[in-house]
């Protein structure tokens, strides 16, 4: 972004190739027909062109605005009060590392330390390569698996530097990744229309990573007189352990 | 004194059957006795279910503790206008983490539950909020209603009744104010998310300016349990003011974090015996027991009942029962210098005592945590904190003076030691998760 403002106000943003306008339309239709007003569907339609262009363009904010009837101004106040809209280019995968609180006391500070260096990249900045944006987050309801990573907003639990360091090497290496909770990935666009509200057609996405994650199930556990679950899962171990939770279904 | 083993207390509901391997399913769900309840209801006047529940004394699971029933009580019927339940699955407070293990492993029971309090206050479209960076819950969300749509108990004519009922799961995009269920509103109109002045509350003027309810997952998610089950036996568990189960969150330095389900009334003790009691070799040292909003506690309160009065009356709130524990290793202006900072990032903006004292916190607090602070920088944090206290539209600026006037009530020494000394005391290596292990090979 090396743009000079002059103070001189923007020429309004072009549209949208006819074909991609086509879709887009069509897609937005269909979100703003879930709701008894259509303005309740603006942040389903932000993360909609997010999902075309990675983040919230000129262009998708004047798509949002002319769909609803409201002013790109009023869209524009509402996109950057949100922090998921993003308001630049930025990379296919969104590594997130939780420094609220406890995932920072638990090591989340540690773990964001190492991947800026390793990355040599700062808080919401991406690498040269496209690949991946870093940044911190705030706590993301997943305490008792701290210290917590998210890429695209799917679940890496119980993370040490090195499990981090070897994720994102994973991740720009275009190696396959799987969340301990959570589908396998897929990029920040593709998650960006789940959020619209359309969901994931991928074969086997729902079951994913199988029931609760170990930590969820600890007073169950021990209620049924079991012995405690094995603290740690930084990854899905192989691409075969997920997805296939069906064929253990015993009772 | 009870001689049983404190895992006795456990009595889990909501999450019986987690472990199941495909635990968010219909076909698991229906196994254990699911959408049974709504028949149930269905067999009742609406009425009827609204006193049903309120007689439960079922009270919301998402901070406040405002009884359920009477929060249904309250939508005015027969006045012509569309009704509306907007279920709050925002779960953003710092240390809670229970809505999002609840709706990844068994979303149909808050369905179940979104279906009865719709049926019982006469609304037919009802939404779910869900906080946006949950892709993997927004995916089985959206299975499970697709699921629930097939099998009718969503659409037109549920199951036979006549009543009809559109269901509309909604991603947020980041903003933990959208938690507060006015700002929550304003966000599910396509807004900022800002909390709105009361009155008119919600039941009158909500959604759309027409008489809504806003719930927790977990208050809703438990009414097909007593629907099922019985107030009596719902009423069994607990205390006569603060009845039922529920989710305690158990996380921090202990040697089993995790969920644990059981009577309101348990205490950190036992939750504490249950779970492996804190990381071996370390001892407690500060706790919330709902969140980061909710006042710190210190080992000198951990026989309080986790219940509404119970912590009430020891000086906190019972919040979302996240029970963040952090061992003697860990800084306690390090950890309220970063609430705070999220309170600051958090605050919309719309109050003036909210977003500029929480600015002027995080200023104090680095000064601080850097050694930079002066002895007199702790009166004005407590003066700046009484000044965002109850003096904005809504409870987030209540919330970010809580670990400020507590953690200067029990730990005034420690910030007192961080300006003397000219810098934290604390090795922040020695709090994290594996410190321990490296130290042990270390040694080794």
């Amino acid at each position: 972004m090396t743009d000079v403002s002059l103070g001189i106000p923007q020429m309004p943003a072009p549209d949208y190739p006819a074909d991609v306008r086509a879709r887009l339309e069509s897609d937005a239709r269909e979100v703003i027909a879930r709701y008894p007003g259509s303005r309740s569907a603006l942040l389903p339609l932000l993360h909609l062109v997010q999902s075309e262009d990675g983040h919230v363009t000129r262009t998708g904010i004047r798509f949002c605005a002319e769909m609803l009837g409201l002013t790109t101004a009023e869209v524009t106040a509402v996109s950057t009060f949100y922090t998921m809209y993003r308001r630049k280019p930025s990379g296919d995968y969104q590594v997130g590392v939780c420094t609220n609180t406890l995932c920072a006391v638990m090591g989340g500070d540690a773990i964001f330390d190492e991947l800026k260096q390793h990355l040599g990249v700062g808080n919401d900045e991406t690498t040269e390569d496209g690949k991946v944006t870093l940044e911190h987050i705030e706590c993301n309801a997943a305490c008792d698996f701290a210290p917590v990573v998210m890429v695209n907003w799917e679940f890496f639990d119980n993370q040490t530097p090195e499990s981090a360091r070897q994720l994102v090497d994973d991740l720009i290496a275009g190696r396959e990744v799987r969340p301990t909770r959570g589908a396998p990935l897929c990029t920040y666009k593709e998650t960006a229309r789940i959020l619209a509200g359309f969901p994931d057609t991928r074969e086997g996405a729902v079951e994913a990573s199988g029931g609760a994650g170990p930590a969820s199930l600890a007073g169950l556990r021990l209620h049924r007189g079991e012995a405690p679950a094995r603290v740690v899962g930084q990854r899905a171990e192989s691409p075969t352990d997920t997805g296939d939770a069906s064929v253990e279904d015993g009772e | 004194m009870t001689v049983e083993p404190a895992e006795k207390l456990l009595a889990p509901v909501l999450s019986a059957f987690w472990d199941d391997p495909r635990s968010w399913t219909l076909e698991t769900y229906r196994r254990h006795d699911g959408y049974q309840a709504l028949s149930k209801a269905f067999a009742m006047a609406p009425d009827d279910v609204i006193a049903y529940v309120k007689d439960s004394g079922l009270r919301g699971r998402g901070g406040a503790g405002f009884p359920t029933g009477m929060k249904w009580q309250f939508i005015p019927q027969g006045d012509g206008k569309p009704h509306y339940l907007v279920v709050n699955a925002d779960e953003s407070e710092p240390g809670t983490c229970k809505d999002i293990p609840l709706l990844f492993a068994n979303p149909h029971s808050l369905i179940e539950g979104m279906i009865i309090a719709c049926y019982a206050i006469r609304s037919h479209h009802a939404f779910i909020y869900l906080r946006g960076e949950t892709v993997p819950v927004l995916r089985r969300l959206h299975e499970a209603v697709r699921e629930a749509y097939a099998a009718g108990y969503l659409g037109t004519n549920i199951q036979g009744s006549g009543f009809d009922l559109e269901l509309t799961v909604h991603a947020g995009a980041g903003a933990y104010i959208c938690g507060e269920e006015t700002a929550l509103l304003d966000s599910l109109e396509g807004r900022r998310g800002q909390p709105r002045l009361r009155p008119p509350f919600p039941a009158v003027e909500g959604l759309y300016a027409c008489p809504t309810v806003v719930n927790n997952v977990e208050s809703i998610a438990s009414v097909p349990a007593i629907l099922q089950r019985g107030k009596d036996w719902f009423k069994s568990m607990g205390s006569e003011k603060s009845p039922g189960f529920t989710l305690y969150s158990l996380s921090g330095h202990v040697a089993r974090p995790g969920q644990y389900e059981g009577p309101l009334g348990i205490t950190l003790r036992q939750l504490l015996d249950m779970g492996g009691g804190m990381r071996p070799g370390h001892r407690l040292k500060f706790w919330t027991p709902g969140g980061s909003s909710t006042p710190m506690f210190t080992d000198e309160h951990l026989d309080v009942p986790l219940d509404y009065e119970g912590v009430g009356a020891a000086g906190s709130m019972l919040g979302t029962k996240a029970l963040q524990c952090f061992d003697e290793t860990t800084c306690v202006v390090r950890a309220v210098t970063r609430w705070t900072e999220f309170y600051a990032h958090e605050s919309c903006g719309k109050c003036t005592p909210c977003r500029e004292g929480t600015y002027w916190l995080v200023q104090l607090l680095r000064d601080i945590e850097a050694g930079k602070g002066h002895i007199s920088d702790l009166d004005k944090l407590n003066d700046i904190a009484d000044n965002i206290n109850g003096k904005s539209f809504c409870a987030l600026g209540d919330g970010a003076a809580a670990p400020i006037f507590s953690s200067l009530k029990y730990f005034r020494e420690e910030y007192e030691e961080h300006i003397e000394r000219k810098g934290c005391p604390f090795d922040p290596a020695r709090s994290t998760a594996w410190a321990d292990k490296y130290r042990t090979e270390a040694h080794a």
